[in-house]
């Protein structure tokens, strides 16, 4: 089954045409990379398959529903229920602790839970840095409390914009592990990357060139997993 | 935990770990605060204040014979001056002018409640000292002036008693009264003394009052008296009250000028100092709402941290505003304020509604920012 559906997937700006006529299906549970040089368009389609902006043409169906034609107020209330946010600068809010951090997602979703967020930290190796500011952790520390607050309220889709971007190899793979994980446990996810080794672990690859998708390559098929 | 617990931590730790702009805000709030409860209390406190200042010019109220008499009963004028409200009276002296003759100078000898005048008329001036026994005299400048007269002197009056005989008595000089006025060509003594020297007792021209009170009580003493007292007529010193009523006039509208002046400035400074914290954390914004935040939430938060900043400066300009009136009414009227214990909770809330207003248009722009921007790292 489906659980994204990107149909002749327009966006301009205006006179840029940041994409043009992608179709794309995405089952659930699987794991997918974007891939394509900068300006390609792969953060304005994370963005329209993430609820934060619409497109100018185009239909996106996301777990059987329309969402192109939503409300900014919808789209605020179908982001919040169904996507995980991971971003290259991660994005914590400086003056929260990265405990704070994760219960800001929770707040904003439902009920803070102190336990579950800390079971999450934990999840991401970070149980002990609970009651540190961002500006205590490192990059790769930073970059698994954005993962642990993606992850708390149980999205059906996780968005991964360059999640590797600004880290080293070490804090790379520590964050891999991670995503192996969520595949495992069932999750979807699109990521964006600009690593083929990273690109490499998932399922399949698209490649985006002038807002078009290229070609899609099937990771598992070439690589004889 | 609760959602409210949460939303607290989150303010609280913005406010207390970024220490940020918002103390600027928190400045411009106690500021305003401070002047605004200042203003208010020596607003309250200044018609208190200027009354017992001007109470030192003397009487504001007189009470002389009604009609063509040529005197008050004593029990009469007391029956007047009982309807004056007690804790409003500052002083009364009652007068009985007689004239008499110095070494053959014609001179008006008054006698007074000498106490009852200190209290009333505490502007005189006195080199000596104002007379404790009986047979001591006040004399006015200008009588020491014509018959070389020094406290300690004594002096010799005669004249015509109430029953037409002839009078004379001795008086020592206790002290000399400068006053600018009437006053400095008479002859002060006690009641009882001019009364004994006279041969009669009960009989007063004038009794002069100074009353604590302003104008509209002053006429409802006045009317009050009339009514009740016929043989009375009682009399404002316009002189007094009128210029005491436009000093206060004046001075409120002042006070009342300023403090909008100033809440409007405070709103200024905390709108722009919003303006900038909005500006500041966009990106903050931007992804509270990536992450699902709705602009409800934005408002709420952004106006909670306004709102706790409000109520503190508030508090402490509060605190700051009583000092400030306190310094201001020992610099100029040499006397404490009274503390307003509601004016607390009013400054409070007059502080949280004008950062409200003033949050409010920061605010919404902040429900402006978009939650794309996240993704683009700009
Ligand atoms: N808000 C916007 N206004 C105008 N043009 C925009 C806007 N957002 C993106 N674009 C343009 O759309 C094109 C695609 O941008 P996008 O950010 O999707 O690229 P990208 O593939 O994510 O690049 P990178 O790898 O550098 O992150 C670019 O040419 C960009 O300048
Ligand atoms: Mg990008």
């Amino acid at each position: 089954m489906n659980l994204l559906e990107l149909k002749d997937i327009s966006k301009i700006y205006g006179n840029v045409k940041a994409l043009q006529d992608i179709n794309l299906e995405v089952s659930q549970g699987e794991w997918l990379s974007i891939m394509g040089p900068s300006g390609s368009g792969k953060s304005t389609m994370m963005n329209i398959i993430g609820c934060m902006d619409k497109p100018s043409n185009g239909s996106v169906i996301l777990d059987g529903a329309d969402i192109s034609k939503e409300s900014a107020r919808g789209l605020t209330d179908i982001r919040r229920d169904k996507i995980g946010l991971i971003f290259q600068q991660f994005h914590l809010i400086s003056y929260l602790t990265a405990l704070e951090n994760v219960m800001v997602a929770q707040y904003y979703h439902s009920m803070p839970d102190e336990k579950e967020a800390l079971e999450a930290l934990d999840r991401v190796g970070l149980g002990e840095r609970a009651k540190h500011l961002p500006s205590q952790l490192s990059g790769g520390e930073q970059q698994r409390v954005c993962i642990a607050r993606a992850l708390i309220n149980y999205p059906m889709l996780i968005l991964a914009d360059e999640p590797t971007g600004n880290l080293d190899e070490a804090n790379e793979s520590i964050v891999l592990d991670i995503f192996k994980q969520m595949h495992a446990d069932g999750r979807t996810i699109i990521v964006v990357t600009h690593d083929p080794e990273v690109a490499l672990q998932a399922q399949r690859t698209v490649v985006l060139e002038h807002g078009k998708v290229a070609r899609i390559i099937n990771n598992e098929q070439d690589t004889g997993r | 935990m609760k959602r409210q617990t949460m939303y607290l931590r989150m303010i609280t730790s913005s406010l207390v770990r970024r220490r940020s702009r918002l103390l600027v805000a928190l400045l411009a709030v106690a500021i305003g605060a401070t002047i605004l409860s200042g203003l208010v209390t020596i607003y309250y406190d200044v018609p208190r204040q200027l009354g017992q200042e001007f109470r030192s010019y003397g009487a504001n109220l007189i009470l002389v014979p009604a009609g063509d008499e040529p005197s008050i009963d004593r029990d009469t004028a007391q029956r007047a001056v009982d309807l004056i409200p007690k804790d409003e009276v500052v002083g009364i002296a009652p007068y009985r002018y007689e004239t008499l003759k110095i070494n053959e100078q014609p001179t008006v000898v008054a006698g007074t409640d000498l106490e009852g005048v200190q209290k009333a008329s505490p502007y005189w001036f006195i080199t000596g000292e104002w007379p404790t026994s009986s047979k001591s005299v006040l004399i006015g400048q200008e009588v020491a002036d014509l018959i070389r007269l020094t406290p300690g002197s004594s002096l010799t009056l005669n004249g015509t008693g109430a029953e037409g005989q002839a009078v004379s008595a001795n008086f020592t000089v206790s002290g000399i009264v400068q006053t600018g006025g009437t006053e400095e060509a008479f002859v002060f003594m006690a009641l009882a003394d001019l009364e004994a020297m006279m041969g009669d007792s009960g009989k007063l021209n004038v009794v002069e009052c100074s009353i604590s009170a302003d104008q509209d009580d002053l006429d409802k003493i006045v009317k009050n008296i009339s009514n009740n007292v016929e043989e009375v007529s009682p009399r404002l010193v316009k002189r007094v009250t009128e210029s005491e009523g436009t000093v206060l006039t004046k001075l409120q509208a002042l006070v009342y000028l300023v403090t909008v002046v100033v809440l409007l400035l405070t709103m200024i400074c905390v709108a722009t100092t919003m303006m900038a914290v909005v500006a500041e954390r966009r990106k903050e914004i931007g992804l509270k709402k990536a992450l699902g935040a709705s602009n409800k939430s934005i408002v709420i938060e952004f106006l909670g941290e306004g709102l706790f900043f409000g109520a503190l400066g508030g508090l402490l300009g509060s605190g700051l505003g009583f000092l400030f009136a306190q310094v201001v009414s020992m610099n100029v009227f040499t006397r404490a304020i009274s503390f307003q214990p509601l004016l607390i909770p009013v400054t409070v809330v007059v502080s949280i509604a004008i950062t409200g207003l003033a949050c409010l248009l920061p605010v919404r722009s902040a429900t402006d920012v978009d939650p794309a921007i996240v993704l683009r790292g700009e």
